[in-house]
């Protein structure tokens, strides 16, 4: 019997329209959605827990950093320092510095001096707010066997009772604000990006944390806040904060979003030096404008035997390590034309002294 | 519209029929998916840290699952390919079943990646600024979409003209099957390009990653599909046809082929040249200064696929047990080799030469498993509904026809003659 209607038939469990309901299927549904309904429920528990403070609509509908004009951008600001206050009771004094016209800048390592004290990365974590527990820090110091620049021989965890210790010399690593940043180039939502001044950026109110960037950085800066950053208490019992922030720096970041070192940009761009390299008590840390040829990090690049980190990967870094050796070099043999004169007494060890020539300078 | 409408709530209301293994799979399966939602609800409170995630291995299982479920998705060509390119008859019916896979495959994905967000409540982010065409994300976002779309619609209607007995009309479908084929190579081969295109993972930066990850999916896809088809031709009592199987299992047996193939050709081009490059390689198959903790996972993958290989290629094979046997074992070995064996080295060492091991959360497994649950559960849905509409016993202008026999919940109803054949 094939009906010639779209009628259900009466007990069709499957037919739609309107089936008798009897008491038995009613009982049966209503044990079921209820059933249902309270798996869920309670599946959802944990959310009791969610903080709503950071869930406000005026942060929902936040523009990009590039999209927000002055005044917007000051409304953000107050609420942003509002919310420091509110959450850490520091008052800040939230800005948002731009680049200046002319200036590039570029950092300058002197691994001969730098003795692996790690001052620069207890400075860093001060200064730009970074989360005490669990700490994060942006500079990595890795203790490198002399002779070798291969990062996959460094000591990350070396715990010395004095340093430097002789065998070995010191290369912190923090971002290299590259001038090709891979990151950059990943991320789906132009959350990072890199300012006219060379510093690449991201902007923490607009992050949706799915670290591609972190996966394409080549040097590991970049660390990503698995949980609420936490901060620690001074004897009074005020939080520790440094309260000269900046939008695009230091002023503190949320729970699920990326972030880096970005040149103390509250300090350098306001003409002051980052605090790595304040703190620095070796003078290994140099910091300047690559467009001023006055500038010092300019004349260390002209006369230092400086190398960068991965070159062969194209990211063209603004974070150069260099050596003593001063150019152009006072000793030695001069350049003479054709080939068999740049091997002079050419018994194959001076191929090995010279290719090995930027190690030699290293653990000074 | 409101006998499409209809259509819907027929579907609907079809989902919670069946007898009570139907009933005992599917309370498994929301309890599983429940218990997910539940782990993920306190990742969401906590943050990532409820994960195995670190600074240095910052992708884990949402991403591994994440990478082998695209693959699952692109398989469905597999069984299109030989249906609408090469006249394979056998096939015809069950591409949908394959189409109705990508489809609950693209749904596990998108939910892996956003499990995977640190700040998911941002993600409509994705469409105000979006950085195409330079970040290889959106292009994934553009091609898991598209799919979705694509396979909904295809699936869509061919389900529907068969519900209400009309011929579909070419137009509307075959040129979508067609642009389904390509876009099937694309999306696998961007969730490639995801990896390959970072210069500072040298794990990753290798160009045969794509074609790796395509061999590897059509042998894993199509084995899950042969597994799929004789659940459903035992518990729903649809014909599914001898050929049609031997046919997905050559389909799996090359590509398991040249699946293997390629991989010997990475690991003799890593071992051989013995540079720097080889360290996360190293790591993955023989431990790095003491830590092995990937070591017995891959080994496991290598046993598995390659003894399953070794099956498919003995005159046993014709046997549907050891058919059978091959398949989940290649099925499990490919899930290995392309998951944790493919992203998680990718990190170790990390590019300061640290190395930090990873080891998923129960929390971060749990999520994991409640999205493999949940994405069963749609696929079961999805079965449950089509192939009553295939065999005619779900249609316009006709109530619902049980199967015959005791189980169905409609045992009571007196089922009406005609129609479809049991």
């Amino acid at each position: 019997m094939i009906p010639d209607n779209d009628q259900p038939l009466p007990n069709d469990p499957a037919a739609g329209g309107k089936p008798r309901v009897t008491r038995r299927s009613f009982l049966r549904a209503g044990i079921g959605t209820a059933s249902g309904l309270a798996a869920l429920a309670a599946a959802l528990v944990p959310l009791k827990d969610f903080d709503t403070s950071d869930l406000t609509l005026g942060k929902f509908l936040q523009r990009h950093y590039k999209e927000l004009g002055p005044a917007e951008m000051d409304q953000v600001l107050q609420r942003i320092a509002r919310e420091v206050e509110q959450r850490y009771g520091v008052r800040p004094e939230l800005r948002d510095l731009k680049p200046k016209d002319g200036v590039e800048f570029v950092y300058a390592l002197h691994l001969g001096r730098c003795i692996g004290c790690r001052k620069c990365v207890h400075a860093c974590v001060q200064e730009n707010n970074l989360s005490r527990l669990p700490e994060m820090q942006y500079i990595r110091v890795l203790e490198m066997p002399r002779g070798s620049v291969d990062v996959e021989r460094a000591n990350h965890n070396y715990d010395r009772p004095q340093v430097p210790d002789p065998e070995h010399y010191y290369m912190p690593v923090q971002c290299h604000q590259c001038a090709n940043p891979p990151c950059v180039k990943v991320c789906p939502i132009e959350a990072t990006w890199q300012e006219p001044d060379g510093v690449t950026v991201i902007d923490y109110d607009w992050c949706i944390g799915c670290r591609y960037c972190e996966a394409a950085c080549p040097y590991w800066a970049r660390r990503f806040n698995f949980t609420k950053p936490r901060f620690t208490h001074d004897a009074n019992g005020a939080v520790i904060m440094n309260p000269n922030m900046n939008y695009l720096s230091n002023r503190p970041r949320k729970e699920g979003v990326m972030e880096k070192c970005h040149f103390c940009l509250q300090r350098t761009r306001a003409g002051r030096m980052p605090a790595c390299l304040e703190v620095c008590p070796v003078g290994a840390r140099k910091f300047g404008n690559i467009l001023d040829p006055e500038s010092e990090v300019s004349q260390i690049l002209k006369t230092k035997h400086v190398f960068v980190l991965k070159q062969e990967l194209g990211t063209i870094p603004r974070f150069f390590y260099y050596f003593d050796q001063e150019y152009p070099r006072t000793a030695g043999c001069l350049p003479n034309e054709g080939y068999g004169d740049a091997f002079p007494e050419s018994d194959g060890s001076g191929d090995q002294g010279r290719s090995g020539s930027a190690l030699q300078g290293a653990p000074a | 519209m409101t006998a499409y409408a209809r259509f819907l709530w027929r579907c609907f209301r079809i989902s919670f029929v069946g007898d009570w293994r139907y009933y005992a799979w599917m309370l498994v399966l929301t309890a599983v998916s429940l218990l997910g939602l539940n782990a993920y609800c306190k990742q969401l409170v906590h943050g990532l840290i409820t994960t195995g995630l670190t600074d240095q291995v910052s992708w884990g299982s949402y991403i591994a699952n994440f990478t082998f479920l695209v693959g699952m998705a692109a398989a469905a060509v597999m069984l299109v390919i030989p249906v609408y390119i090469y006249r394979y008859t056998d096939l015809h019916h069950l591409v949908i079943l394959g189409e109705l896979l990508a489809v609950s495959a693209i749904v596990m994905c998108l939910l892996f990646v956003n499990v995977d967000l640190g700040r998911p409540d941002r993600f409509l982010h994705i469409f105000l600024r979006f950085n195409f065409p330079i970040s290889m994300l959106t292009w994934d976002v553009i091609a898991l979409g598209g799919y979705l779309i694509l396979n909904l619609h295809i699936c869509g209607y061919l389900i529907y003209c068969d519900y209400r007995g009309v011929e579909p009309t070419k137009a509307f479908y075959i040129p979508f099957v067609f642009i389904a084929i390509v876009w099937a190579l694309s999306i696998h081969t961007v969730t490639a390009f995801l990896y390959v295109g970072l210069g500072g993972r040298p794990f990753w930066n290798s160009a045969i990653i794509a074609p790796r990850f395509l061999a590897s999916a059509f042998a894993a896809g199509p084995a899950f599909i042969i597994l799929t088809l004789q659940i459903i031709e035992r518990y729903a009592q649809y014909h599914i046809e001898e050929a049609a199987l031997r046919l997905l299992q050559n389909i799996v047996t090359i590509a398991l082929t040249i699946s293997l193939f390629l991989l010997g050709c990475e690991l003799f081009t890593e071992f051989y040249t013995d540079s720097a490059h080889v360290a996360s390689t190293r790591y993955l198959y023989f431990g790095m200064h003491g830590h092995v903790r990937l070591v017995p996972w891959i080994w496991t993958a290598v046993a598995m696929n390659t003894a399953a290989l070794v099956m498919l290629y003995t005159p046993f094979q014709r046997r549907r047990w050891v058919m059978n046997l091959a398949c989940v074992l290649l099925f499990i070995g490919i899930w290995i080799e392309k998951g944790m064996g493919l992203i998680i080295p990718g990190f170790i060492p990390s590019p300061l030469g640290e190395i930090v091991e990873y080891t998923p959360t129960i929390n971060e497994v749990l999520v994991c498993l409640g999205i493999w649950a949940f994405g069963l559960l749609l696929y079961t849905v999805f079965v449950r509904i089509t192939v009553p509409v295939l065999t005619g016993r779900l249609q316009v202008h006709r109530p619902y026809q049980p199967l015959p026999g005791p189980g169905e919940l409609g045992a009571a109803v007196p089922a009406p003659g005609g129609g479809g054949h049991p």
